[in-house]
């Protein structure tokens, strides 16, 4: 048996971080929170998760410069980008996808269909 | 060498001067600088006003009659502020009509009417030849004074010994020379009027230096002579108002020498035939009454004078300018005064002559040329000498008959009295001219009663008794009335006595001048050409530009002809020149033999210049085939081309209107779309801000209800959650609305008197509990005095709050928010301070647009709505205050706002 999937959710808004690990978890991940830019960076350098739910706005540092980052390392390569936010503009979510995130999903979402799309993500 | 010759001498020379003067003007205008281009001569020139009679006889006359004689210089001075309405319009009817006469003028705005012409004639010869006279004996009169010799008798004897009859010769020859150089008399005479301003500055000269040589040369000073004169009992009457002087002959004479200044024949071809250009009548309006100062200043001193040192030597007072010099022994200066008589006496004796030869030429003896020589259109410019001819000849007619006159009629008259007499005859076309470029009704039947009725009564009330009282006439008719008619007395005309006679004479010819040219006018049937006439005279400013290229013309006529026809009078080679001139001008083709309307009103216009308008007509319809054109066609021509005008100007005006709609509605445009751009802005941010609440209470709410089995705990958090996430969510759905309420202007405030220390104190009341879980000192400083304030006490409080509630957010763990109170003379100032992080200078003024922070970037504020501040500054505005804030990085925030007081 393989060990569980490890899920990174970032996002500043307490109630929908909460949510979130309780749904991931109650779907048998691995999951690991970061309430800023900041916290995400350093969990993602020491953790490596298969998956980052990842808003974009936030305090310190924004989404999508964790996205880079975390494209730029090679080690990980494999860790896959979904964005979660509230920026619904066309050219917010393009921008979202060239830097190589495997989702953009706009706030606000269903839970059901996400926890689905996770699951097609990692099993690919 | 004998006195008499060194006299004539002076005046040949002078003369020579004049020559030289004359030639050297029109040497500079072939070399394309004109010396009679320019406002000063222009107004030099009409000083040609000022006559022999006012170098002489105005000493004369204030000898006898005290101020009196400033009356005929007070009248062209106020009329002189009326040469910019009045003699404007005037000249620029001349121009565009090419009229050079006033006789002309007067029968083209009657329908070009012959016999009108004829009567203004004859009327200016018989009134101004007897003024042309009287200056030639003023030149005699003054010759002989400066000889010594006694008056030269009458009588055809003595001719040949009066030194007149040679000045006249050379006065004749000079007009020949400069007045009749061109065929187009209403072409300016460009030497003679230089010629004649030249004579102004002598005349002025000489006279001024008469009356310094008088008052400081022969008296000390004004003072001296004027407190001498006035121990005089006989002079004390010249600085009164004498009984002589009553107000309706100050009237009479004010106002015919208004007239006069206009309508005499040498006025009118000074001021509107030879004028260049309209403007320089802007300066002539304050120039010539300059002058007019200038040359009446010394006539008291120089009267006072006279009389004080040569009053009981019997010599007349009209020679008291000259005889002053001469009985001191000044003989340079009386040499000089000579002179300036001269200059005074020969610029109007030119002047006039080439003015009144213009009209017997043009309006008399051309038309009987025309018509005895049974004119046939083939010859080559041989009438133009013909014409040349006659116009000399005329001259030398109007100069000998003035010779005449002088020799044996004038010799019964002072200066004055004759002067005055052609007033009152060139006042008779006043309501004529006045009233024809004023008063479309007026016409020719009018005009022809009026003139003639003046005509008459002015011959009856002021020749018949000259005529009598010099033997002409019995003395009868004078003091028992015409035919024994008591009421036909030529002195008290229906009995009227207690007017001197000239305004006596002024008054009744003017009454029924008047009176019977617009009784007529009223009652007569207008030619079409005399209504065309009237529309185009009396809105020259709106047809001057029109008449050139519409015209009332219907017929035909053929372009040889009307070729052949100027080549009669104008030479070959100029009549091709100026047809083709115009025809390139306006466009007009000329193949074809048939000739357009146009070219044919030119040919009349052009000729009308050089034969006069009378003749001219008789030429041009010689050559064509005219139909008669109807009323209403004449009106729908002129209305046409006034239209165009008009529509032109629409246009010109419509096209700039809408170049500025354009630009106007480009600017809205841009702020439309700008404001569109904002308001995109703003849905854009309000719905995501609303997404993030919206994101966690669906979630939360679909974990609730996914997952029955749950832990009560658990539920509980998450469904708190969904009640706090709806909270925030309406508490935002409030305030944009809010906002937008704000910022439409439909929030009404609700003003009562506040006390702002109370308010304070329950706003910070109501965040204490959250100041509490931070563990925050709240601190109110405010002074003990209250504040009354006129403000929404809600509103405020909404400020207050959202101030107070930041401060609280920003403010670290155990750290310290601070209201403060400050008032001046004319606002309060509430300060609403923390000790948290702060905000960065660069953003002070940022942080009160809504969702700042929002807009363009990525990083989010750390909490709230992002419209408190927006808010905050709303209100604050809509009470007339300020709201801003002062903080550095990590030193804390003071947000600052102040209410006026009252």
């Amino acid at each position: 048996m393989t060990s569980a999937k490890k899920i990174l959710v970032v996002d500043d808004d307490p109630y929908i971080l909460m949510s979130l690990e309780f749904l991931m978890k109650k779907n048998g991940y691995d999951v690991m929170v970061a309430r800023n830019g900041t916290e995400a960076l350093d969990i993602v350098g020491k953790q490596m998760p298969d998956i980052v739910l990842l808003d974009i706005m936030m305090p310190d540092v924004d989404g999508y410069e964790i996205c880079r980052h975390i494209k730029k390392a090679a080690k990980l390569k494999h860790t896959k980008v979904v964005f979660m936010s509230a920026k619904s503009k066309e050219a917010d979510i393009q921008k979202g996808y060239d830097l190589g995130a495997a989702l953009y999903i706009t706030k606000p979402f269903s839970t059901r269909e996400l926890v689905k799309q996770i699951q097609e993500l990692l099993s690919n | 060498m004998n006195s008499n010759a060194v006299a004539i001498c002076c005046a040949l020379f002078y003369l020579a001067i004049l020559f030289g003067v004359a030639y050297y003007a029109e040497y500079r205008l072939k070399k394309g600088s004109s010396i009679i281009n320019n406002g000063y001569v222009y107004a030099l020139s009409l000083a040609v006003y000022c006559t022999a009679w006012t170098y002489y006889g105005s000493v004369g006359q204030a000898s006898t009659w005290g101020i009196e004689f400033l009356a005929v210089y007070i009248g062209p001075t106020i009329m002189a502020s009326l040469f910019w309405p009045v003699l404007r319009k005037i000249i620029r009817i001349c121009k565009t009509q090419r009229i050079n006469s006033i006789a002309d003028l007067i029968s083209i705005r009657y329908g070009k009417n012959f016999s009108l012409a004829v009567v203004v004639t004859i009327l200016c010869m018989v009134g101004i030849i007897p003024y042309i006279a009287l200056q030639l004996k003023a030149i005699s009169g003054s010759m002989n004074i400066l000889t010594g010799t006694s008056e030269t008798g009458t009588g055809l004897s003595n001719i040949f010994g009066d030194n007149a009859l040679y000045i006249s010769g050379a006065l004749a020859f000079f007009i020949i020379l400069f007045g009749t150089r061109s065929i187009d008399a209403s072409e300016k005479h460009e030497g003679l009027v230089a010629a004649i301003a030249f004579e102004s500055i002598i005349k002025l000269l000489a006279f001024m230096a008469v009356g310094v040589f008088v008052t400081f040369g022969l008296f000390n000073g004004f003072g001296d002579i004027f407190s001498k004169a006035a121990a005089d009992g006989t002079l004390k009457k010249i600085f009164q108002f004498s009984e002589h002087t009553s107000y309706t002959t100050w009237t009479g004479l004010i106002l015919l020498s208004m007239l006069a200044i206009i309508f005499l024949p040498r006025q009118f071809q000074i001021g509107v035939v030879e004028n260049v250009k309209e403007t320089h009548l802007k300066k002539a309006i304050w120039v010539f009454p300059l002058y007019l100062l200038l040359i009446t200043f010394f006539v008291l001193p120089i009267a006072f004078g006279g009389n004080l040192l040569l009053g009981k030597s019997g010599i007349n007072a009209d020679t008291y300018v000259l005889a002053l010099p001469m009985h001191n022994g000044a003989k340079l200066l009386s040499l000089l005064t000579f002179i300036g008589g001269f200059s005074a006496a020969t610029s109007m004796i030119i002047v006039e002559t080439i003015a009144i030869s213009t009209m017997m030429s043009n309006n008399i003896a051309t038309p009987l040329l025309l018509a005895a020589k049974k004119f046939k259109t083939t010859g080559d410019g041989q009438l133009t000498n013909s014409i040349l001819n006659i116009r000399r000849f005329s001259i030398l007619l109007i100069i000998a008959l003035a010779f005449l006159y002088d020799k044996f009629v004038a010799q019964h008259f002072t200066l004055v009295s004759i002067g005055m007499v052609s007033f009152a005859a060139v006042a008779q076309f006043a309501p004529a001219v006045l009233g024809g470029i004023y008063w479309k009704n007026a016409s020719q039947k009018g005009a022809m009663a009026g003139i003639s009725i003046g005509f008459v009564i002015w011959f009856f009330t002021a020749v018949i008794p000259s005529m009598a009282s010099s033997g002409i006439l019995s003395m009868n008719i004078v003091n028992d009335g015409l035919f024994g008619i008591a009421w036909l007395k030529p002195f008290s005309l229906f009995g009227m006595e207690g007017m001197d006679s000239i305004t006596h004479c002024f008054f009744w010819s003017m009454l029924f001048n008047i009176l019977l040219f617009v009784v007529v006018s009223l009652n007569s049937k207008k030619s079409e050409q005399e209504i065309y006439q009237a529309e185009i005279f009396v809105d020259i400013f709106r047809y001057s530009l029109a008449t050139e290229n519409n015209v009332v013309w219907k017929g035909t006529a053929y372009l040889p002809d009307l070729n052949s026809l100027l080549a009669n009078f104008l030479g070959a080679e100029r009549a091709e020149k100026i047809l083709v001139t115009y025809a390139q001008r306006n466009k007009i083709s000329l193949e074809g033999k048939k000739a357009d309307p146009r070219l044919v009103s030119f040919a009349e216009k052009v000729l009308s210049g050089v034969i006069g308008s009378a003749s001219a007509r008789i030429m041009v319809s010689s050559v064509t085939k005219e139909e008669k054109l109807k009323i209403d066609e004449v009106l729908h021509i002129l209305r046409e081309s006034q239209q165009m005008i008009e529509l032109n100007k629409e246009l010109r005006k419509k096209s700039a209107e809408l170049e500025k709609a354009t630009k106007q509605l480009t600017e809205v445009n841009e702020q439309l779309k700008e404001m569109d751009k904002t308001k995109d802005e703003f849905l854009y941010t309000v719905t995501h801000e609303l997404r993030t609440p919206m994101t966690s209470i669906r979630a939360m709410a679909e974990i609730v209800h996914d997952n029955t089995d749950m832990e009560a705990e658990q539920k509980q958090f998450f469904l708190s959650g969904v009640i706090k996430e709806t909270e925030r969510l309406s508490h935002l759905i409030t305030q944009v609305l809010n906002l937008e309420k704000y910022e439409s202007g439909k929030q009404q405030l609700n003003i009562s008197s506040v006390q702002l220390n109370g308010l304070i104190k329950d706003a910070v009341q109501s965040i204490q509990p959250l100041a509490n879980e931070k563990c925050i000192i709240t601190e109110i400083k405010i002074p003990d005095s209250m504040f009354l304030v006129q403000c929404d006490a809600a509103l405020i409080m909404q400020v207050l709050n959202n101030l107070l509630s930041n401060a609280v957010k920003f403010a670290p763990e155990k750290g310290m928010v601070t209201v403060a109170v400050h008032s001046s003379v004319e606002e309060l100032q509430v300060w609403v301070e923390d000790n948290g992080k702060g905000i960065d200078p660069a953003v002070h003024e940022l942080v009160f647009d809504k969702f700042f922070q929002a807009k363009n970037q990525t990083l989010r504020k750390p909490e709230g709505s992002g419209l408190g501040l927006a808010i905050c500054k709303k209100i604050i505005d809509l009470h007339g205050g300020n709201i801003w804030v002062k903080s550095e990085v990590n030193k804390g925030s003071k947000f600052i706002f102040t209410l006026p007081i009252n």
